[in-house]
């Protein structure tokens, strides 16, 4: 059992652990949170697996647009919540056994898969050599260019939706429709 | 040295953990944490596939930032439609939002 072991054993159990949280806790604010410590803990993981650019994007983009834009959210909306405490539907026990089976044939699977127990494969380049080879294919012809435009424009089209859903309705119209 | 099945094991837990928070969860902007979990599930996959079987191509990584945009949009839009519904109906439960429910 050598240090990077621990490290990734510890960050793995606190990702899982802070991972049930969101989906257990009755406070919606709290599952926030957790989710914000899940989203570290999926960063660290990203340094342990040597990618460090996606884990600056991970703590850029996940906690401090996204989980922030959720609890913002949840902010807005809770006075909705807060009569009726329950927070899973009726049919809770099916959703985890389908959870829980899912989770059963992926670890079948998984012991099934050839070299599985083997370590990394040791790494040619340099890291900045490996971030400037993704930068560069990602505007490559000849490689990803079609999936970052997509993105791209996918990225335009909800940013402009977003406005538009969240206009606030007209007045005198309201109850009525589309605003 | 790590072996590979942990990433992958740790990362097959994440996903189901999320996909009980969508499937039981009544709160509409818990159903995208849900969401936002299994995203960060197949992105550990990615990474790691990356890592230990094709460290000289760079894909992994690449559709690791695709993922990222996706999640990105999927949150603004999720969010904003959210947020849309509780100005209308003044609810965010599920199974409350049955309009187009035939």
């Amino acid at each position: 059992m050598n240090p990077l072991q621990l490290v990734f054993l510890a960050t793995g159990g606190l990702t899982l652990v802070a991972a049930l949280m969101v989906v257990l806790s009755p406070n919606l604010i709290h599952a926030a949170l957790w989710l914000i410590l899940t989203l570290a803990g999926v960063a660290v993981l990203f340094v342990l697996l040597e990618a460090g650019f996606l884990a600056v994007v991970q703590v850029a983009v996940y906690i401090d647009a996204i989980a922030i834009l959720i609890i913002v959210a949840v902010m807005l909306t809770q006075r909705a919540m807060r009569p009726q405490p329950q927070q899973a539907n009726r049919a809770w026990p099916w959703a985890a056994l389908g959870a829980l089976l899912l989770f059963l044939g992926l670890a079948f699977l998984l012991v099934q898969v050839p070299g599985v127990s083997a370590g990394p494969a040791p790494l040619t380049a340099s890291a900045e050599a490996t971030l400037e080879e993704l930068g560069k294919s990602l505007v490559d012809v000849n490689r990803y260019v079609i999936p970052f435009e997509v993105a791209s424009v996918l990225l335009l089209a909800a940013l402009i939706g977003a406005i538009v859903v969240a206009i606030p309705p007209i007045r005198g119209r309201e109850g009525g429709g589309e605003g | 040295m790590i072996p590979l099945s942990w990433y992958l094991a740790l990362s097959a837990a994440l996903f189901c953990i999320g996909l009980y928070g969508v499937l039981a969860r009544r709160n509409a902007i818990a159903i995208l944490m849900g969401i936002e979990l299994m995203l960060n599930a197949v992105n550990i996959n990615l990474v790691a596939f990356w890592r230990y079987v094709t460290p000289e191509l760079i894909a992994g990584q690449a559709f690791a930032v695709i993922v990222f945009a996706v999640a990105a949009s999927e949150a603004a839009v999720g969010l904003a439609l959210i947020i849309s519904i509780y100005r209308r109906r003044h609810t965010v439960a599920a199974e409350d939002i049955n309009l187009m429910k035939w």
